[in-house]
């Protein structure tokens, strides 16, 4: 039964390894992380945002970083399978929470334009990661903040100076492989897009059937005034997996950011998702899709914060879950005293397809200003028996009438993701999803 | 031929009696209306011979071309050529009518080991169709029925039949919340259908669609059973004088 003491000394093992290669504000920041993960513990029973997520299965395995990059942990089979025809993104792959530079091509870049691995930008370049690295993401309250903070190593470093617009999307793909050694990797995104820029970057997390793991992810994205970022976090880990997860962002003046949380894997899966509109004139959409069947259980917190005025927030989450899946949403919009004129909508809807399965929905508004458009809905319920029979009376069969309603469902948020290479394989990943749902006799 | 046939029909919700022995015998190339007050079971009629398993048949038969169609499947029951023109048009946001058509028209192909239809092909088919039913092209990408007024939800219900092209028509209450202008036209979509190999049933409450689609057989639905029936003039008759007098001279139940 590992511990936090367990995590502590690989800890250990995994600082007295690399110390000679981290600069002293890094290891200070690591020393910081460790002693408050130390002092917070795993969440239990009396976290308030844990109740509905316990982590106890997470303990049950004995997960441990992997010290370096392996070249013999992917068979080309394997890497053939991941390449998610992401044909005219740049790339950068990372096994096991190492950067592969064999599996990664990011082209030509433009002048000024930072896109790495963050271990070589600590080591060569390490003036941008200092000035923003670990000073959003709260490492205060969360452990799994606080411990993937203290294992900071690699990752991906992304810094886009003035005015630079990238038009290819950029791709990070984070593979685990266990091997028959449970693995655990923390993978930690930076990503500073400076005043006017433009971009749209997709962090895939990806695994193998079966094979158990722990990713702790965290990403801060800093976007400055009037630029045009859209995020993706897609999660496709394998089914024995355990993703917890983080994205903190901080936006700037008169910007739209998009993030979008896509999750189809995992055994436990939680999202911690903190958007912070910092200025006035942003516009903010974070949507979420996530499928769940099985014993899965998939945990959404998340929170959009309006600091200043005229800032407007669309947030749309949607669940399909099947067997016994539980899900657990969490929305809270977060309205500060001088934001007015803040306009806010916050949807989230679910579709059971069994009798099992099982959602907790809890939207919170905490409206702190007069003059604001706030207005948040939650439905929940099983596929619309009427639209079915509509469909089977036009000569569609049954099987095939649920999915296409089951699949329209989804395809609000899945059309609405503007990164193109991304949206084509998560239909195909969907399609596959829902016949093994359906095969396990669980949809009518 | 006889298209379609129900013979001693009694259908329930619920354990409620709905239909208590309905005998109706329509044959291919005719045009059947079936009227009647609220509540006389008209529209359970038409979805339990589209096959809506919310209802039970509890005894009697429903044949189509001679043969029962109890143990079918929706589906296999459109693909056989019988179409519902539902009441109260069911909204599918997310699914475009293109895709839902072109859907319907592909299984229907596949039932009958036919290729399936590509692109061009669905264009071609349905141009002429929507500009008889009045519907502008932009139409089709829109979610099926989302945020559609009455009456084009209803030319979407006719547009969909001229589109599959069934033997069995079954109208339920097609003309339900539809001005002048907008029964014209859906009535030219429907007659555009008729002919000696198709067959046609017209649930309605009010007699104004009958000027238009002009039926070869009136039934009165009353209670659960016919209680008369003629030709198109006992629709005329009916207007004139109501349900009353033939409600009042049906036997108890």
């Amino acid at each position: 039964m590992a511990s936090v003491d367990t995590y502590v000394k690989d800890f250990a093992a995994f600082e007295s390894r690399i110390c000679s290669e981290a600069p002293v504000w890094l290891r200070d920041i690591r020393k910081t992380a460790i002693e408050r993960f130390s002092a917070l513990g795993f969440p239990g029973a009396k976290d308030e945002s844990w109740r509905f997520t316990r982590v106890r299965p997470l303990l049950g395995h004995d997960f441990r970083l992997t010290p370096r990059y392996d070249r013999t942990a992917l068979s080309s089979r394997q890497i053939d399978q991941l390449c998610m025809e992401d044909t005219g993104c740049r790339r950068l792959t990372f096994v096991n929470g190492h950067f592969a530079d064999d599996l990664s091509d990011l082209g030509r870049l433009p002048a000024g334009v930072r896109i790495g691995s963050l271990k070589s930008f600590i080591e060569s370049d390490p003036e941008p990661v200092q000035r923003y690295l670990s000073r959003y993401a709260d490492l205060g309250v969360n452990p799994f903040v606080a411990l993937n903070t203290a294992h900071v190593h690699d990752g991906t470093f992304i810094h886009l100076p003035k005015g630079v617009r990238i038009e290819e999307p950029i791709h990070l793909l984070y593979v685990t492989r266990s091997n028959g050694n449970p693995v655990v990797s923390h993978p930690r995104t930076l990503i500073i897009a400076e005043d006017g820029t433009r971009a749209s970057i997709v962090e895939s997390y990806v695994g193998f059937e079966s094979d158990a793991y722990f990713t702790n992810a965290v990403t801060e994205i800093v976007v400055k005034e009037n630029t045009e970022i859209d995020h993706c976090k897609l999660q496709r880990e394998s089914d024995a997996a355990y993703h917890i997860a983080t994205v903190r962002a901080h936006i700037g003046k008169g910007s739209r950011f998009k993030t979008d949380a896509v999750s189809f894997g995992g055994t436990l899966v939680r999202n911690d998702l903190h958007t912070v509109l910092a200025d006035e004139g942003i516009e903010c959409t974070m949507n979420g899709l996530y499928l769940a069947s099985g014993h899965q259980h998939v945990d959404n917190h998340t929170v959009i914060e309006h600091a200043k005025p005229r800032c407007s927030s669309r947030e749309l989450f949607k669940g399909i879950l099947g067997g016994r899946a539980k899900a657990v949403f969490n929305g809270r919009i977060h309205v500060h005293p001088q934001a007015q004129k803040t306009d806010a909508k916050q949807t989230n809807r679910c579709i059971l397809l069994s009798d099992d399965a099982q959602i907790n929905t809890n939207p919170q508004l905490e409206i702190y200003a007069d003059d604001v458009k706030c207005t948040h809905g939650a439905a929940v319920g099983r596929i619309d028996e009427d639209a079915v029979f509509y469909l089977r009376s036009r000569g569609i069969d049954d099987a095939s009438a649920r999915r296409i309603l089951v699949f329209a469902f989804a395809n609000e948020v899945l059309e609405d993701l503007r990164i193109g290479p991304v949206r084509e394989h998560l239909t195909a990943d969907f399609d596959r999803w829902l016949s093994a749902a359906r095969g396990t006799g669980e949809s009518r | 031929m006889i298209m379609l046939e129900t013979r001693d029909l009694h259908v329930s919700i619920d354990g409620k009696k709905i239909l208590k022995g309905v005998n109706l015998k329509v044959n291919a190339g005719e045009v059947h209306a079936i009227m009647g007050p609220n509540g006389s079971g008209k529209s359970t009629l038409a979805q339990v011979i589209a096959g809506r398993n919310t209802f039970e048949v509890t005894r009697g038969d429903i044949l189509y071309k001679g043969e029962s169609i109890l143990e079918k499947s929706p589906e296999e029951r459109a693909c056989e050529g019988i179409f519902l023109a539902f009441q109260y048009p069911v909204e599918i946001p997310g699914v475009r009518n293109s895709y839902f058509l072109k859907s319907a028209l592909n299984s229907k192909r596949k039932y009958r080991g036919e290729e399936q239809i590509d692109a061009m092909e669905f264009l071609a088919l349905i141009k002429d169709k929507m500009e008889l039913l009045e519907m502008k092209k932009s139409f089709m990408e829109r979610p099926v029925n989302e945020g559609f007024s009455g009456g084009e939800k209803k030319r979407n219900e006719i547009l969909q039949m001229a589109v599959l092209d069934p033997l069995l028509a079954v109208l339920d209450e097609t003309d339900s919340g539809l001005d002048i202008d907008a029964l014209k036209v859906v009535s030219s979509g429907v007659n555009a259908l008729r002919g000696p190999d198709r067959a046609i049933v017209v649930v309605t409450h009010y007699q104004r669609l009958l000027n238009y689609i002009v039926p070869d057989v009136v039934h009165v639905l009353v209670d659960g059973r016919i209680a008369k029936t003629g030709d198109k003039t006992l629709a005329l008759e009916l207007e004139d004088k109501g349900y009353a007098e033939i409600q009042n001279s049906a036997p108890k139940t």
